[in-house]
Protein backbone atom coordinates (compact mmCIF):
# COMPACT_ATOMS: atom_id res chain seq x y z
CA UNK A 1 0.00 0.00 0.00
CA UNK A 2 2.95 2.29 1.37
CA UNK A 3 5.15 1.47 -1.56
CA UNK A 4 2.34 2.47 -3.79
CA UNK A 5 1.35 5.65 -2.44
CA UNK A 6 5.48 6.51 -2.66
CA UNK A 7 5.36 5.78 -6.27
CA UNK A 8 2.64 7.63 -6.91
CA UNK A 9 4.14 10.59 -5.23
CA UNK A 10 7.21 10.41 -7.15
CA UNK A 11 5.24 10.21 -10.20
CA UNK A 12 4.08 13.53 -9.43
CA UNK A 13 6.77 15.03 -8.09
CA UNK A 14 8.61 14.04 -11.57
CA UNK A 15 5.84 15.08 -13.68
CA UNK A 16 6.00 18.75 -12.05
CA UNK A 17 9.98 18.62 -12.78
CA UNK A 18 9.35 17.83 -16.54
CA UNK A 19 6.97 20.75 -16.66
CA UNK A 20 9.21 23.45 -14.50
CA UNK A 21 11.62 22.38 -17.14
CA UNK A 22 9.57 23.18 -20.36
CA UNK A 23 8.62 26.68 -18.85
CA UNK A 24 12.56 27.20 -18.52
CA UNK A 25 13.36 25.93 -21.67
CA UNK A 26 10.67 28.28 -23.16
CA UNK A 27 12.36 31.48 -22.13
CA UNK A 28 12.75 33.81 -24.78
CA UNK A 29 17.20 35.00 -24.95
CA UNK A 30 18.97 37.56 -26.44
CA UNK A 31 22.51 37.32 -27.45
CA UNK A 32 25.30 37.25 -25.29
CA UNK A 33 27.12 39.91 -27.41
CA UNK A 34 24.24 42.36 -26.98
CA UNK A 35 23.64 41.44 -22.77
CA UNK A 36 27.27 42.06 -22.58
CA UNK A 37 27.16 45.06 -24.13
CA UNK A 38 24.00 45.74 -22.34
CA UNK A 39 26.04 45.76 -18.75
CA UNK A 40 28.99 47.88 -20.47
CA UNK A 41 27.21 50.79 -21.91
CA UNK A 42 24.91 51.07 -18.37
CA UNK A 43 28.64 50.59 -16.17
CA UNK A 44 30.37 52.71 -18.34
CA UNK A 45 27.12 55.89 -18.48
CA UNK A 46 26.78 55.47 -14.92
CA UNK A 47 30.23 56.13 -13.84
CA UNK A 48 30.24 59.17 -13.30
CA UNK A 49 27.51 59.02 -10.51
CA UNK A 50 29.13 56.27 -8.46
CA UNK A 51 30.80 58.05 -5.43
CA UNK A 52 32.66 54.91 -4.46
CA UNK A 53 33.83 54.33 -8.16
CA UNK A 54 34.91 58.29 -8.31
CA UNK A 55 36.19 58.77 -4.65
CA UNK A 56 33.88 61.33 -2.53
CA UNK A 57 35.15 64.93 -1.83
CA UNK A 58 35.50 65.07 2.21
CA UNK A 59 33.15 68.46 1.88
CA UNK A 60 30.58 66.69 0.46
CA UNK A 61 30.82 63.21 2.36
CA UNK A 62 28.40 63.00 5.34
CA UNK A 63 30.47 60.28 7.00
CA UNK A 64 33.40 62.81 7.45
CA UNK A 65 33.24 65.42 9.60
CA UNK A 66 33.67 69.16 7.98
CA UNK A 67 37.16 70.51 8.51
CA UNK A 68 36.25 73.74 10.54
CA UNK A 69 35.52 73.70 14.09
CA UNK A 70 33.27 76.36 15.56
CA UNK A 71 34.33 76.83 19.35
CA UNK A 72 31.74 78.50 21.23
CA UNK B 1 7.43 2.20 -14.12
CA UNK B 2 6.87 2.82 -17.53
CA UNK B 3 5.91 6.35 -16.82
CA UNK B 4 8.37 7.21 -14.34
CA UNK B 5 11.03 6.20 -17.06
CA UNK B 6 9.16 8.21 -19.56
CA UNK B 7 9.14 11.37 -17.42
CA UNK B 8 12.71 11.07 -16.70
CA UNK B 9 13.70 11.24 -20.57
CA UNK B 10 11.58 13.89 -20.99
CA UNK B 11 13.77 15.61 -18.26
CA UNK B 12 17.02 14.74 -19.40
CA UNK B 13 16.17 15.90 -22.95
CA UNK B 14 14.35 19.38 -21.94
CA UNK B 15 18.22 19.85 -19.84
CA UNK B 16 19.79 19.25 -23.19
CA UNK B 17 17.35 21.77 -24.78
CA UNK B 18 18.07 24.57 -22.35
CA UNK B 19 21.93 23.64 -22.64
CA UNK B 20 21.62 24.03 -26.31
CA UNK B 21 19.88 27.22 -26.51
CA UNK B 22 21.83 28.72 -24.08
CA UNK B 23 24.99 27.80 -26.29
CA UNK B 24 23.16 29.17 -29.21
CA UNK B 25 22.81 32.68 -28.38
CA UNK B 26 26.73 32.51 -26.59
CA UNK B 27 28.22 34.37 -29.67
CA UNK B 28 30.45 36.31 -28.18
CA UNK B 29 31.73 36.44 -24.00
CA UNK B 30 31.75 39.37 -21.93
CA UNK B 31 35.63 39.48 -21.49
CA UNK B 32 35.75 40.29 -25.86
CA UNK B 33 33.09 43.10 -25.38
CA UNK B 34 35.21 45.00 -22.81
CA UNK B 35 38.49 44.05 -24.07
CA UNK B 36 39.02 47.74 -25.64
CA UNK B 37 37.94 48.99 -21.91
CA UNK B 38 40.50 49.83 -19.39
CA UNK B 39 40.66 47.78 -15.93
CA UNK B 40 39.34 50.35 -12.64
CA UNK B 41 42.07 51.55 -10.77
CA UNK B 42 43.10 50.86 -7.29
CA UNK B 43 39.91 51.27 -5.27
CA UNK B 44 41.29 52.60 -1.58
CA UNK B 45 37.59 53.14 0.85
CA UNK B 46 38.71 54.03 4.02
CA UNK B 47 36.92 53.42 7.28
CA UNK B 48 34.65 56.33 7.89
CA UNK B 49 33.02 55.19 10.91
CA UNK B 50 32.85 52.05 12.98
CA UNK B 51 29.52 51.30 14.63
CA UNK B 52 30.03 49.38 17.82
CA UNK B 53 27.74 48.13 20.89
CA UNK B 54 26.97 44.57 19.78
CA UNK B 55 28.28 42.34 22.13
CA UNK B 56 28.56 38.79 19.90
CA UNK B 57 28.37 38.08 16.26
CA UNK B 58 27.04 40.49 13.69
CA UNK B 59 24.82 38.24 11.10
CA UNK B 60 22.79 40.68 8.93
CA UNK B 61 22.87 44.31 7.93
CA UNK B 62 20.37 46.41 5.95
CA UNK B 63 20.74 49.98 4.95
CA UNK B 64 17.37 51.81 5.10
CA UNK B 65 16.44 53.84 1.50
CA UNK B 66 17.26 57.11 3.31
CA UNK B 67 21.16 55.84 2.77
CA UNK B 68 21.49 57.29 6.53
CA UNK B 69 20.05 54.91 9.14
CA UNK B 70 20.80 51.22 8.71
CA UNK B 71 19.46 48.04 10.52
CA UNK B 72 22.23 45.37 12.16
CA UNK B 73 21.42 41.71 13.59
CA UNK B 74 23.60 40.01 16.40
CA UNK B 75 23.37 36.83 18.39
CA UNK B 76 23.47 38.82 21.21
CA UNK B 77 19.90 38.85 20.95
CA UNK B 78 19.75 42.57 19.67
CA UNK B 79 18.68 44.89 16.39
CA UNK B 80 20.26 47.98 16.81
CA UNK B 81 19.22 50.68 14.22
CA UNK B 82 21.79 53.16 13.80
CA UNK B 83 22.18 56.37 12.46
CA UNK B 84 25.56 55.96 10.61
CA UNK B 85 26.36 59.64 9.98
CA UNK B 86 26.47 60.14 14.12
CA UNK B 87 27.06 56.57 15.00
CA UNK B 88 24.32 56.85 17.24
CA UNK B 89 22.22 53.99 18.38
CA UNK B 90 18.44 55.27 17.51
CA UNK B 91 16.92 51.83 19.00
CA UNK B 92 18.29 48.96 20.36
CA UNK B 93 15.66 45.98 20.15
CA UNK B 94 15.70 43.35 22.58
CA UNK B 95 15.02 39.62 20.09
CA UNK B 96 12.49 36.97 22.19
CA UNK B 97 15.07 34.44 20.10
CA UNK B 98 19.01 35.48 20.36
CA UNK B 99 19.25 33.21 17.05
CA UNK B 100 18.86 35.46 14.56
CA UNK B 101 20.35 35.34 10.92
CA UNK B 102 19.10 38.26 9.36
CA UNK B 103 17.65 41.60 9.31
CA UNK B 104 15.49 43.62 6.79
CA UNK B 105 14.85 47.71 6.53
CA UNK B 106 11.21 48.02 5.36
CA UNK B 107 11.54 50.77 2.04
CA UNK B 108 9.20 53.83 4.11
CA UNK B 109 11.55 52.86 7.35
CA UNK B 110 8.74 52.04 8.99
CA UNK B 111 9.65 48.77 10.32
CA UNK B 112 12.41 46.41 10.37
CA UNK B 113 12.17 42.18 10.37
CA UNK B 114 14.26 39.63 11.68
CA UNK B 115 14.53 35.73 12.27
CA UNK B 116 16.83 32.71 12.47
CA UNK B 117 16.49 29.41 14.05
CA UNK B 118 13.35 30.18 15.39
CA UNK B 119 12.06 29.51 11.82
CA UNK B 120 10.09 33.01 12.07
CA UNK B 121 10.26 36.58 10.63
CA UNK B 122 9.27 38.42 13.30
CA UNK B 123 8.10 42.06 12.23
CA UNK B 124 9.27 45.72 14.41
CA UNK B 125 6.81 48.40 13.96
CA UNK B 126 9.59 51.88 14.50
CA UNK B 127 7.03 54.15 14.58
CA UNK B 128 4.72 53.07 17.25
CA UNK B 129 2.65 56.46 18.59
CA UNK B 130 3.70 55.70 22.06
CA UNK B 131 8.20 55.42 21.13
CA UNK B 132 8.63 52.09 22.08
CA UNK B 133 9.90 49.63 19.25
CA UNK B 134 7.44 46.29 19.70
CA UNK B 135 7.10 43.36 17.89
CA UNK B 136 3.78 43.72 15.31
CA UNK B 137 3.30 40.57 13.66
CA UNK B 138 5.46 37.07 13.98
CA UNK B 139 5.64 35.03 10.59
CA UNK B 140 5.23 31.40 11.41
CA UNK B 141 4.74 28.71 9.13
CA UNK B 142 8.52 27.54 7.80
CA UNK B 143 9.94 24.43 8.85
CA UNK B 144 13.67 25.21 8.45
CA UNK B 145 15.71 28.10 9.41
CA UNK B 146 14.96 32.02 8.50
CA UNK B 147 18.22 32.73 6.24
CA UNK B 148 17.02 35.67 4.57
CA UNK B 149 14.29 38.39 4.32
CA UNK B 150 13.33 41.70 2.57
CA UNK B 151 10.33 43.68 2.19
CA UNK B 152 8.33 44.88 -0.79
CA UNK B 153 6.38 47.14 1.43
CA UNK B 154 5.18 47.79 4.82
CA UNK B 155 2.26 45.27 3.85
CA UNK B 156 4.12 42.85 1.65
CA UNK B 157 7.50 40.61 3.33
CA UNK B 158 9.54 37.60 0.79
CA UNK B 159 11.50 35.53 3.44
CA UNK B 160 13.87 32.46 2.07
CA UNK B 161 14.50 29.82 4.18
CA UNK B 162 16.53 26.53 5.28
CA UNK B 163 13.24 24.14 4.70
CA UNK B 164 14.14 25.04 0.77
CA UNK B 165 11.59 27.48 0.31
CA UNK B 166 10.68 30.82 -0.12
CA UNK B 167 7.34 32.87 1.04
CA UNK B 168 5.52 35.92 0.27
CA UNK B 169 3.57 36.60 3.02
CA UNK B 170 0.71 39.38 4.03
CA UNK B 171 1.88 41.30 7.09
CA UNK B 172 -1.22 42.57 8.23
CA UNK B 173 -3.13 38.88 8.10
CA UNK B 174 0.63 37.02 8.83
CA UNK B 175 -0.78 34.86 6.34
CA UNK B 176 1.01 33.32 3.28
CA UNK B 177 0.28 34.32 0.13
CA UNK B 178 2.25 32.62 -2.18
CA UNK B 179 5.25 29.95 -1.59
CA UNK B 180 7.72 29.55 -3.97
CA UNK B 181 9.17 25.84 -4.29
CA UNK B 182 11.74 24.23 -6.40
CA UNK B 183 15.03 24.30 -4.40
CA UNK B 184 16.76 21.60 -3.64
CA UNK B 185 18.89 22.50 -0.92
CA UNK B 186 18.54 24.90 1.92
CA UNK B 187 17.44 28.49 0.58
CA UNK B 188 20.02 30.97 1.77
CA UNK B 189 19.74 34.39 0.72
CA UNK B 190 17.23 36.37 -1.63
CA UNK B 191 17.17 40.15 -3.37
CA UNK B 192 14.24 41.62 -4.85
CA UNK B 193 14.49 43.44 -8.60
CA UNK B 194 14.93 47.24 -8.77
CA UNK B 195 11.31 47.01 -10.12
CA UNK B 196 9.62 44.63 -7.41
CA UNK B 197 8.09 42.20 -9.83
CA UNK B 198 10.72 39.87 -9.55
CA UNK B 199 13.15 38.27 -7.25
CA UNK B 200 15.97 35.71 -6.83
CA UNK B 201 17.44 33.19 -4.57
CA UNK B 202 20.39 31.29 -3.79
CA UNK B 203 20.41 27.90 -2.66
CA UNK B 204 22.49 25.20 -1.07
CA UNK B 205 22.14 23.26 -4.19
CA UNK B 206 24.45 25.75 -5.60
CA UNK B 207 21.58 27.27 -8.12
CA UNK B 208 20.30 30.80 -8.69
CA UNK B 209 16.13 31.24 -9.52
CA UNK B 210 14.58 33.88 -10.29
CA UNK B 211 10.72 33.70 -9.36
CA UNK B 212 8.07 35.91 -11.10
CA UNK B 213 6.73 37.22 -7.54
CA UNK B 214 2.71 37.57 -8.50
CA UNK B 215 2.36 34.79 -11.01
CA UNK B 216 4.38 32.84 -7.42
CA UNK B 217 6.66 30.88 -10.67
CA UNK B 218 10.13 29.74 -10.96
CA UNK B 219 11.54 31.60 -14.69
CA UNK B 220 14.94 30.64 -14.69
CA UNK B 221 17.51 28.85 -12.75
CA UNK B 222 20.90 28.87 -13.24
CA UNK B 223 23.70 26.63 -12.53
CA UNK B 224 27.41 26.88 -12.47
CA UNK B 225 28.37 26.93 -8.86
CA UNK B 226 29.84 24.27 -6.79
CA UNK B 227 28.72 24.56 -3.68
CA UNK B 228 25.93 26.51 -1.58
CA UNK B 229 25.53 30.21 -2.93
CA UNK B 230 25.37 32.27 0.34
CA UNK B 231 24.58 35.43 -1.02
CA UNK B 232 23.06 37.04 -3.66
CA UNK B 233 22.21 40.50 -5.00
CA UNK B 234 20.73 42.50 -8.56
CA UNK B 235 22.82 44.31 -10.57
CA UNK B 236 21.42 47.61 -10.52
CA UNK B 237 20.38 47.46 -13.87
CA UNK B 238 17.87 44.75 -12.56
CA UNK B 239 19.04 42.73 -16.33
CA UNK B 240 21.92 40.49 -14.61
CA UNK B 241 22.17 38.80 -10.58
CA UNK B 242 25.36 38.31 -8.96
CA UNK B 243 26.19 35.42 -6.18
CA UNK B 244 28.85 34.90 -3.64
CA UNK B 245 29.33 30.82 -2.91
CA UNK B 246 31.34 28.95 -0.59
CA UNK B 247 33.23 27.43 -3.81
CA UNK B 248 35.11 31.15 -3.27
CA UNK B 249 34.03 32.79 -6.17
CA UNK B 250 31.54 34.84 -7.54
CA UNK B 251 29.24 34.72 -10.75
CA UNK B 252 27.48 36.97 -12.69
CA UNK B 253 24.62 35.69 -14.79
CA UNK B 254 22.61 37.72 -17.43
CA UNK B 255 18.78 37.32 -17.05
CA UNK B 256 18.02 38.11 -20.71
CA UNK B 257 20.65 35.65 -22.25
CA UNK B 258 19.96 33.01 -19.50
CA UNK B 259 23.41 32.40 -18.79
CA UNK B 260 26.56 32.88 -16.41
CA UNK B 261 28.93 36.03 -18.16
CA UNK B 262 31.51 35.55 -15.93
CA UNK B 263 33.14 34.74 -12.82
CA UNK B 264 34.90 36.39 -10.23
CA UNK B 265 37.93 34.24 -8.63
CA UNK B 266 41.35 33.76 -8.26
CA UNK B 267 43.80 30.98 -7.00
CA UNK B 268 44.77 32.89 -4.07
CA UNK B 269 41.10 33.13 -2.99
CA UNK B 270 40.12 29.69 -1.37
CA UNK B 271 37.93 30.52 1.23
CA UNK B 272 33.65 31.27 0.78
CA UNK B 273 31.61 34.14 -0.26
CA UNK B 274 29.79 35.23 2.77
CA UNK B 275 28.02 38.44 0.93
CA UNK B 276 27.95 40.35 -2.19
CA UNK B 277 26.83 44.23 -2.73
CA UNK B 278 27.23 46.06 -6.40
CA UNK B 279 28.35 49.75 -6.24
CA UNK B 280 26.06 52.43 -7.22
CA UNK B 281 27.14 52.05 -11.87
CA UNK B 282 27.75 48.07 -10.95
CA UNK B 283 30.94 48.52 -12.35
CA UNK B 284 32.18 47.49 -8.57
CA UNK B 285 31.54 44.49 -6.97
CA UNK B 286 32.23 43.97 -3.16
CA UNK B 287 32.44 40.90 -1.60
CA UNK B 288 32.18 39.86 1.99
CA UNK B 289 34.97 36.36 2.70
CA UNK B 290 34.87 33.83 5.27
CA UNK B 291 38.91 34.78 5.49
CA UNK B 292 38.20 38.60 7.45
CA UNK B 293 38.42 40.31 3.91
CA UNK B 294 36.45 41.99 1.56
CA UNK B 295 37.53 41.71 -1.77
CA UNK B 296 36.43 44.57 -4.53
CA UNK B 297 36.24 43.52 -8.30
CA UNK B 298 36.50 45.38 -11.33
CA UNK B 299 32.90 43.63 -12.58
CA UNK B 300 33.28 44.11 -16.17
CA UNK B 301 37.17 42.95 -16.39
CA UNK B 302 37.21 40.25 -13.57
CA UNK B 303 39.87 41.91 -11.71
CA UNK B 304 40.59 42.75 -7.94
CA UNK B 305 41.25 46.15 -8.07
CA UNK B 306 40.57 46.91 -3.97
CA UNK B 307 40.56 44.96 -0.42
CA UNK B 308 38.54 46.09 2.57
CA UNK B 309 40.89 44.86 5.58
CA UNK B 310 39.99 45.74 9.03
CA UNK B 311 38.09 43.28 10.57
CA UNK B 312 39.25 40.61 12.88
CA UNK B 313 37.11 37.70 11.91
CA UNK B 314 35.11 37.28 9.00
CA UNK B 315 32.57 39.89 7.09
CA UNK B 316 29.37 38.07 7.23
CA UNK B 317 27.15 41.22 5.71
CA UNK B 318 28.01 43.72 3.31
CA UNK B 319 25.65 46.51 1.81
CA UNK B 320 25.87 49.40 -0.32
CA UNK B 321 23.85 52.61 0.12
CA UNK B 322 20.95 53.45 -1.95
CA UNK B 323 22.90 56.66 -3.28
CA UNK B 324 26.03 54.78 -3.56
CA UNK B 325 28.03 56.96 -0.90
CA UNK B 326 29.00 54.35 1.34
CA UNK B 327 29.30 50.87 1.93
CA UNK B 328 28.76 48.89 5.30
CA UNK B 329 30.25 45.37 6.15
CA UNK B 330 29.17 43.44 9.20
CA UNK B 331 31.28 40.99 11.08
CA UNK B 332 31.83 38.05 13.54
CA UNK B 333 34.14 40.53 15.64
CA UNK B 334 30.83 42.24 16.45
CA UNK B 335 31.44 45.54 14.35
CA UNK B 336 30.52 47.55 11.49
CA UNK B 337 32.56 49.50 9.55
CA UNK B 338 31.34 51.99 6.76
CA UNK B 339 33.67 52.34 3.99
CA UNK B 340 33.79 55.43 1.03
Amino acid sequence: MSNNSANSNNLVIAQKAVKQLRLEASVRRIKVSQAAADLKTFCLQNAHKDPLLMGVPSSDNPFRPPKSCSLF
Amino acid sequence: MGEMEQLRKEAESLKDEITAARKAVNDASLQDTVSGTAVVGRVQLKTRKTLRGHLAKIYAMHWSTDSKLCVSASQDGKLIVWDSHTTNKVNAIPLKSSWVMTCAYAPSGNMVACGGLDNMCSIYNLKAKDGNVKVMRELAAHTGYLSCCRFLSDSEIITSSGDCTCVLWDIETGTQKTVFAGHLGDCMSLAVSPDFKTFISGACDSTAKLWDIREGQCRQTFGGHESDINAIAFFPNGNAVITGSDDATCKLYDLRADQELITYQDSSIMCGVTSIAPSLSGRLILAGYDDFNCNIWDSLKSERVGVLAGHDNRVSCIGVTADGMACCTGSWDSFLKIWN
